[in-house]
């Protein structure tokens, strides 16, 4: 391997003899971070026209206004005064246009204020999942050998275990640490604390620690595609050139390696909050996730479940909700991949 | 070929030992006591918890109790090596303990019935829209095709279960919701819901795959030579279609026992998926690591068979 490097680093300098050491390097970034631009201006614009990315992203905003502004389509809030109590769940009528819950609360504004841990969440976890992969599947790519070995066996530990059942798990076990128990461990207290500040920061109960453990069951696939992708790509002759400037390691890596192999896992990154969202739902629906003051969809649905015969609207207003939110990321990710993908151009 | 099997399989074993030690960590460890969760609200002795905290060793470095656990390392009470590795998955976690293999001999079949009825579902409806949409590309058929799959994919299993609960039970009255009384009846709702979202990605992977493989060399000269349009189809373009898609059949054979908690939690059924999430609220740590470390086991196991499929299946492929 250095052996080949040296060689090749002779018949670089060879081709660019007359300039100067730093021109050439930022020269050599400018083509790359140009060509990289050109794939994502590309594909921008096939973006612009695709019809499919157009309704998605016209939905998601819907939802981004619907969960920072909810007053505007919800006026009355979530407050308990306007429960009526002794009536109980009814279907929808002209004063009620969802209907009221099983506590004869008003549903419509439950329903809105519900987007809001979905959207706190998904994105969340995928931007968390996203960072580590690309950071630690960069390294493991880059430098081979024992950081490779470690890093992709931790990998195949986590894709082993499936994530309804790994979240169960870890959700039950963090969920008695409170960050003032003494008889439990500093860092365990650590997390704790940082989870409940985080509750108390986004005002819904159990967000911080959903989002710790869906980020630890979710960066393994896209650590695969950054490491594979920089794998492919070590070897390439822009790399060696890069080197044989005297690009230091981090350089090539955050200049060279990441910006090529982004495009595959920003497509899955996209993907990964629809399945962050419903992962979310899931379990707050199994009663493991979010708890209650929390409003949030799963919650919704876990107490339509047990009135499906009597009250189906509890189960259709939350489900429609959830389901055209996670569509449009799936939407979006599809659409991403078409523009992203030259092959497919 | 030999040889790439057997390390494959070496390199099966520190995935084995990872998964397994991060769930038992994760029941035995963190914060909670199971001794608190078994007696529940009564008061419960001092002499009692201490008997039972020695019985289950629960008094030990997390190390040591995960090594007796998986039989490598010597019991105190028995003085054997006897663990997961020797086939002993211990008792479980109750007032009367059970044999947790005698609960997981209870449990898999159930689940791998309903596993086994949702994968024929998804082979043969999955392959079958699939194959349709890439002949008839562009067509009527095609666009329901791609459309239904993303919806399907969108909608969370659990709420595919509930509407369908909804539908199918109580609107119209035509199959069991919940339990298995009704046998085969029983089985009917859940394998779908199970089913749902694999079949959806099959009919996309078969659909690409085989209009990529419509446009390839050896079909032009299939064609060429005069071959019907049925064996230019059915025996040209699918043999080679199929490969990515028995692949991705193999391994979610491994994924759908494990797939199977929301579904089975939903339409209240006996198999291992109810069973580990009843476990987990229990914090009965070997129950919960016993059927654990099962689907893992058959992850692994549909894993391998995948890179065997892969040899038999595309002999452009060589292993070294």
């Amino acid at each position: 391997m250095s052996s080949d490097v040296t060689q090749r680093s002779g018949s670089a300098a060879e081709d660019f003899p007359a300039v100067p050491l730093d021109a050439e390097i930022s020269g050599a970034a400018e083509q790359a971070t140009g060509r990289e631009a050109s794939l994502w201006r590309d594909a921008g614009r096939q973006l612009i026209r695709n019809p499919q990315f157009v309704i998605a992203s016209i939905i998601i905003l819907g939802y981004a206004f619907m969960a920072v502004f909810p007053q505007v389509l919800a006026p009355n809030g979530i407050t308990r005064e306007l429960c009526q109590t002794a009536s109980g769940a009814q279907p929808p009528s002209s004063e009620f246009i969802f209907g009221l819950d099983d506590k004869g609360c008003p549903y419509y504004e439950r329903v809105i204020y519900g987007v809001r841990p979905s959207l706190i969440i998904g994105p969340s976890v995928a931007i968390l999942a996203f960072s580590i992969a690309i950071t630690f599947g960069t390294m493991a790519g880059y430098y081979g050998k024992t950081i490779d070995t470690m890093i992709s066996r931790l990998t195949d530990i986590i894709l082993a275990l499936p994530l309804i059942l790994g979240a169960l798990v870890f959700i039950t076990a963090f969920r008695g640490a409170s960050s003032d128990d003494p008889e439990i461990s500093p860092l365990l207290r650590f997390l704790a604390g940082i989870f409940e500040a985080i509750d108390g920061f986004t005002n819904q109960n159990g967000v911080g620690l959903v989002v710790f453990i869906l980020v630890f069951f979710s960066w393994s696939t896209m650590l695969r595609l950054a490491r594979s992708s920089v794998i492919a790509n070590k070897e390439s002759d822009y790399v060696e050139a890069a080197k044989a400037l005297g690009a230091s390691d981090f350089r090539i890596m955050t200049r060279h390696l990441i910006p090529n192999s982004l495009a595959p896992i920003v497509v899955y990154a996209t993907i990964t909050v629809g399945v962050a969202i419903v992962a979310e739902a899931t379990l707050s629906f199994l009663g493991v996730g979010l708890q209650t003051p929390a409003v949030s969809w799963g919650l919704q649905l876990s107490v339509a479940q047990n009135r499906l015969s009597g009250d189906p609207h509890l189960m259709f207003f939350p489900a429609i909700f959830l389901a055209l939110l996670v569509f449009s990321f799936i939407l979006m990710g599809d659409a991403l991949r078409d523009a992203l993908d030259p092959k497919l151009r | 070929m030999g040889r790439y099997m057997i390390r494959r399989v070496l390199q099966f074993i520190p995935v084995l030992f990872g998964t397994t030690f991060l769930i038992f960590a994760g029941v035995f460890s963190l914060a909670g006591d199971p001794i608190r969760a078994l007696s529940g609200d009564r008061p419960i002795s001092q002499s009692v918890i201490d008997q039972l905290r020695d019985e289950y060793d629960l008094d030990d470095p997390l190390l040591v109790q995960y090594g007796k656990y998986m039989g490598v390392i010597r019991d105190d009470d028995t003085g054997e090596f006897s663990g997961l590795l020797t086939g002993d998955f211990g008792v479980t976690l109750a007032r009367t303990p059970r044999p947790v293999t005698e609960i997981m001999a209870d449990k898999i079949p159930v689940s791998a019935r309903l596993a086994l009825y949702a994968f024929s579902i998804e082979a043969v409806i999955g392959i079958l829209a699939g194959v349709l949409a890439a002949l008839r590309k562009d067509s009527f058929i095609d666009t329901l095709v791609k459309v239904s799959t993303v919806m399907v994919i969108s909608i969370p299993i659990f709420v595919l279960g509930l509407l369908s609960q909804y539908l199918w039970g109580i609107e119209l009255g035509l199959l069991p919701v919940a339990g298995l009384q009704e046998g085969f009846k029983s089985y009917i709702l859940p394998s779908f819901i199970l089913a749902s979202t694999s079949l959806a990605y099959i009919a996309r992977l078969t659909r690409t795959s085989v209009t990529e493989n419509l446009r390839a060399d050896y079909v032009r000269t299939a064609k060429a030579k005069g071959l019907s349009a049925k064996r230019v189809v059915g025996i040209h373009t699918l043999r080679n279609s199929l490969i990515p898609v028995a692949t991705f059949l193999a391994i979610d054979l491994g994924g759908l026992m494990g797939g199977a908690i929301v579904t089975e939690t939903i339409f209240n059924i006996p198999g291992v998926g109810r069973e580990v999430f009843e476990a987990v609220g229990r914090q009965d740590g070997a129950l919960v690591v016993g059927i654990v470390t099962f689907l893992i086991l058959v992850y692994m196991l549909a894993n391998l068979l995948v890179d065997f499929l892969y040899a038999v299946l595309d002999p452009r492929i060589r292993y070294e």
